[in-house]
């Protein structure tokens, strides 16, 4: 009920509050009334069908280059 | 935006020491509580609770599992429900089927004539089901924290200006905060810190821990859900706790935006009003459950069907889950735990549902994920 992965927003629908994201290679159904101004390409956290949070993709650089940093200091 | 850098070994393996480093100066030693039931889930699949404590941290499970700490009161009231009343659907998720109580569960009741129990993956399912079944009643059963309130409300909504009255939903829910504060005070266990959960966070934000910090001096911080987030998570603690420093800390920045979800917590203010709820294990909590306001009694099933569940209802024989919500035990110490409960006999809810301390640590028992994958491919 729960996919915590984030999955890719690939289309909405005319009233902008529904559409589908691609979950491992299938298109399912996702409402977006919860989040504000979302895009094709987006990519958002889905719960019990709804989008609750839209990712923000610089944080998630910021994110794995910190993982990277680890990843370098264990290859010394 | 996936990567496997989040479960590289290497990264694994960095974290891993960082926090032994952090964690050795720590007297006395560490135990964080995971509050949230995926957590749990990830923690144990990737090996990380043997991992983490052989760095210092002991993690205990919280009481983060919404289908565990929903009393025995409601689920035998959806039972009643469907047994009692005929042409009723009954939707609800798939775990919340199987939980035991002394009406049996709602897979095994018989319902009454031309009602039904239903598996939905989404509450949208269940207005659909209002939608094609004009002459049934529909009552979507919905328990959950932060996270699936606003998806379930807000479907609630969508039935109302539809001007669908053929449904309504059994609420069962829950909010986070406030069972934090009543672990923290009862004294009942020792804590270093928490770790939050991150997708309710992404729903309520942060300020609603900085209480655990500023009255109790725990550190926390919120963390998503690889196994790198769990790590990152808990090093932030552990450095916390060394520096003497607590807080609120997010690290899921990527997903967690401070002030939450404020689209979705005004959906939740909008029909819901807070009330003192009853918790399996943890009895009843000030202001820690949510109910519909009495605007939108009418999909609201309580009213609608005028029911009462249970408050006397307690844990099924030699069950102790409600200890385990509490953190006071862990899995194995039941001892009914892989013996006469099992998944496919469960006697309580924590060995029931797919977040449940019990089921998850059934099923990732006395094994590392090489182990598992070396005994799955020797058949
Ligand atoms: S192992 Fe089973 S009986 Fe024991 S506490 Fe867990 S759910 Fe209850």
């Amino acid at each position: 009920m729960c996919l915590a992965i984030p999955v890719r927003v690939v289309e909405i629908d005319a009233s902008g509050d529904a559409g589908k994201v691609d979950y491992l290679g299938t298109k399912i159904g996702a409402n977006f009334a919860l989040i504000r101004d979302v895009r094709v390409g987006d990519w958002v956290i889905v719960h019990a069908g709804f989008a609750i949070s839209r990712l923000d993709e610089a944080e998630a650089r910021e994110t794995l280059a910190l993982l990277r940093d680890v990843q370098d200091a264990g290859r010394s | 935006m996936t990567s496997d850098l989040f479960r590289d070994r290497r990264v694994v393996a960095g974290l891993l020491s960082e926090i032994a480093a952090a964690a050795a100066s720590s007297s006395p030693p560490v135990r964080l509580m995971e509050v949230c039931g995926t957590h749990t889930m990830t923690i144990h699949r990737h090996g990380l609770k043997d991992l983490l404590a052989q760095a210092g941290v002991e993690m205990i499970s919280g009481p983060g599992c919404p289908v565990c700490i929903t009393p025995d009161g409601f689920h035998e009231a959806a039972i009643r429900l469907v047994t009692e009343r005929e042409n009723l659907i009954l939707a609800t998720f798939g775990d919340m089927t199987r939980v035991p109580t002394r009406l049996g569960s709602l897979q095994a009741a018989v319902p009454a004539p031309g009602s039904a129990v239903k598996i939905v993956y989404s509450p949208e399912e269940a207005l659909t089901l209002a939608r094609l079944n004009p002459v049934k009643d529909i009552v979507f059963f919905g328990a959950g924290f932060e996270t699936t309130i606003p998806a379930i409300v807000l479907t609630a909504g969508r039935a109302q200006a539809e001007g669908l009255k053929n449904i309504a939903v059994l609420t069962a829910f829950w909010t986070i905060p406030p069972p934090l504060r009543a672990i923290v005070s009862s004294g009942e266990i020792r804590i270093s810190g928490f770790l939050y959960p991150g997708h309710v966070s992404a729903i309520i934000g942060l300020e609603p821990y900085a209480f655990v910090a500023r009255e109790f001096g725990l550190p926390g911080a919120v963390a998503g859900f690889e196994p790198g987030d769990i790590l990152l998570g808990v090093r932030s603690v552990v450095e916390q706790i060394r520096a003497k420093k607590p807080a609120v800390v997010n690290a899921y920045p990527r997903v967690v935006r401070p002030e939450g979800n404020p689209a979705a917590r005004e959906v939740m203010n909008r029909f819901l009003e807070p009330y003192d709820a009853l918790w399996r294990g943890l009895g009843r909590i000030p202001a820690s459950g949510l109910r519909f306001k009495p605007a939108h009694a009418a999909v609201d099933a309580a009213v609608k069907y005028a029911l009462r569940p249970a408050e006397d209802a307690s844990d099924s024989p030699g069950c102790r889950c409600g200890e385990i919500l509490r953190g006071v035990i862990s899995p194995p110490q039941c001892r009914l735990f892989s013996r006469s409960c099992r998944p496919e006999s469960p006697r309580g809810p924590c060995m029931v549902s797919f977040e449940g301390a019990c089921y998850v640590h059934h099923k990732y028992r006395g094994s590392s994920p090489a182990q598992r994958r070396s005994r799955k491919s020797h058949g």
